[in-house]
């Protein structure tokens, strides 16, 4: 009896120490995306005069903004009060303590069935030809309405429905920048589409709108990257036979000089974090090594030294001096980190299946990657690993193959590209993988990187 | 009546015969001389045909081009030139372009015979034109004719398969060079949908790097073969099933670039 107790107490200890390692799955997410959020509650606002025309977009582009930043729960439409206070002025303090104002008062908001911790409120109008948001947000758990104010500010745009969503979108910056948020707002997403017959490179907001053509080879024209300041674009192409790497200014559309070393492969560029080199793959010596060289190409030098294929090389953003790339050296592909010199060669993920595609997050202690363990040959999905603890998180979960995850410049959101609805689109979620938004629907779109 | 008119006839031709004989016998005069023998010729016999001048100029010709027939003649109401030119007029001139030497005979013939006469118009063969090259198929047709070379997943390496394949390529690729010696042949690389398309850019260029090292080893000038490796942006087919990813995983000859 006293054998089984102290079996059963080992036992114990031995399930918590494996829930622990278990849980470290976890923690890896925990790490991005806080546990406990804020529920924030977000009324549609009304407009008067013409503006009222634009506030359908305006309060669609709000409530997104706030829901996609993953700060907040948003507090359901659908519990709010009859009343929505549209500026201090509206305010108006139950006489007796513990009742309802019908949403006018503080409380109104914090008490359920809204149980929110915060308000966003306010109202525009046609003033002078533009459309002026007066906005303002409230802790809604304050006695009084001068503690509870946390913001209240004017914002401008044109009188028209991008104008009314760039005053949505300031506003959700603004509010989330009270939670240290930065918002997506002017970002931009670059990948590669085949809508038009030929694979070419793109770029969109991070909300999928806007999408645009920037290269027009009709060749093959894939795997774009985008420079730290987003002023420079960087691709693999087949447009002068042989793939290499081709470099366009964002601002002028013109192709910028790139030298090309003899090989019958360039590939798979990246900027460095200071915008002033590029790495990439290039098969000169055999198999394809990772190479370091000015933005023009000069001044190139080898890095790594196998004689496998090494592809994708990818510089810490914080450090500087470790690179994450994918190596055949092992055996099937594996993510692997070195030195900027080559040295300290150290493989990241354990072998298991085939992973690729590693994206560094911008504060560098982790990569997102596409990796098929657990699953068939070819069938990857978005993983997040912690590279100095080496404990990984898997963010999709077979939903057909989910590949090219990149950080958006926000660190808690991710673009990436699935055929989850059978063919290759772009996709973006938050690190914790919720909140998953599909943003192109013509052709086959892959490869996105997220950049400013 | 009749009767009695007749018999006045009669008697009307004795009486002239009387006076007649009575006259003879008158002193009668010498006769005269008979004309003078006239050693007048019998008519002349018809005229012969005669043919002034029936030639060809130029005699000498290439193949190809003309010569005129010319010619005059008399005494003659009908005059042919054989090898199909005809009946012509007493004179006159046609071109003729005989593909071969051919002697023109003109036949005339009128009331005082026949009379005939050939000319010759000598054909020469032109410089033959430069010999067409000898009948090959295009070079797209031979590099089409190439076998692809197979490989395993996430593998470059020659499989036994593809070693015979290409073996039997490079006897082609060597005929096809000495035919045409200006060609460079392209050694595609392939892989199939699943590895990542990032790595798969670098195994479809080792795939056709190693199909091309095993060429050159049986002799394939090495200059002569390119490689490109598409990884997996021109895939063959794009089912997902092992037949189409093998299908995919290749090294493929073209003439591109």
């Amino acid at each position: 009896m006293r054998k089984t107790l102290i079996f059963a107490a080992i036992t114990a200890v031995l399930s918590g120490v494996l829930a622990l390692l278990w849980a470290q799955d976890n923690s890896v997410v925990i790490k991005i995306i806080k546990g406990q959020k804020t529920v924030l509650a977000a009324p549609d606002l009304h407009g008067s005069g013409a503006a009222q025309t634009y506030m359908g977009a305006f309060n669609d582009t709000l409530f997104g903004d706030l829901q996609n930043s993953g700060f907040f729960e948003m507090a359901p439409k659908g519990m709010y009060p009859l009343q929505v206070p549209q500026r201090p002025e509206d305010f108006r303090q139950p006489t007796r303590p513990g009742t309802s104002s019908g949403g006018l008062w503080l409380s109104d908001w914090a008490s359920p069935p809204v149980s929110a911790n915060y308000l966003a409120t306010g109202y525009t109008a046609e003033q002078s030809g533009q459309i002026v948001l007066y906005g303002w947000l409230y802790d809604v758990g304050q006695p009084n309405l001068a503690n509870a104010q946390v913001l209240g500010k004017r914002y401008f745009g044109s009188l028209d429905e991008a104008g009314a969503r760039k005053t949505a979108h300031e506003f959700a910056a603004d509010i989330l920048a009270h939670w240290g948020g930065t918002s997506l707002y002017g970002t931009k997403i670059y990948f590669q589409s085949s809508r038009t017959g030929h694979k070419e490179i793109w770029s969109m907001d991070p909300d999928g709108s806007n999408q645009k053509e920037l290269t027009s080879f009709k060749s093959i024209s894939i795997m774009p990257a985008i420079s730290p300041d987003g002023s420079k674009l960087a691709f693999t192409s087949f447009a002068s036979g042989n793939p290499g790497i081709f470099i366009l200014s964002t601002e002028t559309g013109r192709r910028l000089p790139f030298y090309n070393q003899r090989a019958s492969l360039n590939a798979t560029p990246d900027f460095t974090p200071d915008g002033k080199q590029i790495l990439y793959a290039s098969s000169a010596s055999g198999y394809a090594q990772i190479y370091a060289a000015n933005l023009d190409g000069s001044n190139l030098r080898r890095i790594s030294s196998s004689r496998a294929i090494e592809v994708e090389p990818k510089l810490n953003p914080k450090t500087g001096t470790d690179i994450v790339f994918v190596s055949g050296r092992t055996g099937p592909q594996q993510i692997f980190r070195m030195n900027f010199d080559g040295t300290g060669v150290e493989r990241l993920t354990n072998g298991e299946g085939e992973a690729s595609n590693p994206s560094w997050n911008p504060n560098g202690e982790m990569i997102a990657f596409s990796w098929t363990r657990g699953f068939a040959t070819g069938n990857f999905n978005v993983f997040l690993m912690d590279v100095a603890s080496r404990q990984y998180s898997q963010l999709t979960h077979g939903e057909g193959r989910n590949e090219n995850p990149s950080w958006a410049p926000d660190g808690r959101h991710l673009v990436f590209m699935s055929t989850r609805n059978g063919s290759h689109q772009i996709y973006t979620m938050l690190a914790d993988g919720s909140q998953v938004h599909q943003l192109t629907t013509a052709g086959n779109n892959d490869t996105p990187v997220w950049g400013k | 009546m009749l009767l009695k008119r007749k018999w006045s006839v009669i008697w009307i031709a004795i009486l002239l015969a009387v006076f007649a004989s009575g006259c003879k016998k008158k002193a009668a005069p010498p006769p005269p001389p008979p004309p003078p023998p006239k050693a007048e010729a019998p008519p002349p016999p018809p005229a012969a045909p005669d043919i002034a001048e029936f030639s060809a100029e130029p005699s000498s010709i290439e193949r190809g081009q003309s010569s005129t027939l010319k010619w005059s003649v008399s005494n003659a109401n009908q005059i042919t030139i054989d090898n199909g030119v005809g009946t012509v007029q007493a004179s006159g001139s046609k071109g003729v372009y005989p593909n071969d030497t051919t002697t023109y005979t003109l036949r005339a013939t009128g009331p005082g015979g026949t009379l005939s006469k050939t000319a010759t118009v000598n054909v020469t063969a032109p410089p033959p034109p430069a010999a067409p090259p000898p009948a090959k198929a295009p070079l797209s047709e031979r590099i089409t004719a190439l076998q692809d070379a197979y490989y395993d997943y996430d593998k470059s390496d020659v499989r036994d398969d593809a070693r015979s394949a290409l073996t039997k390529d490079a006897d082609l690729l060597k005929s096809v060079f000495q035919d045409f010696p200006d060609a460079v042949v392209t050694l595609e690389g392939h892989c199939d949908e699943r590895g990542s398309a990032e790595y798969n850019l670098g195994l479809g260029d080792r795939r056709a790097a190693s199909a091309k090292e095993f060429l050159v080893q049986l002799g394939v000038p090495t200059d002569k073969l390119k490689t490109i490796s598409y990884g997996k942006e021109r895939p063959v087919c794009t089912e997902s099933n092992e037949e189409c990813w093998q299908r995919n995983r290749r090294a493929h000859f073209s003439t591109g670039q």
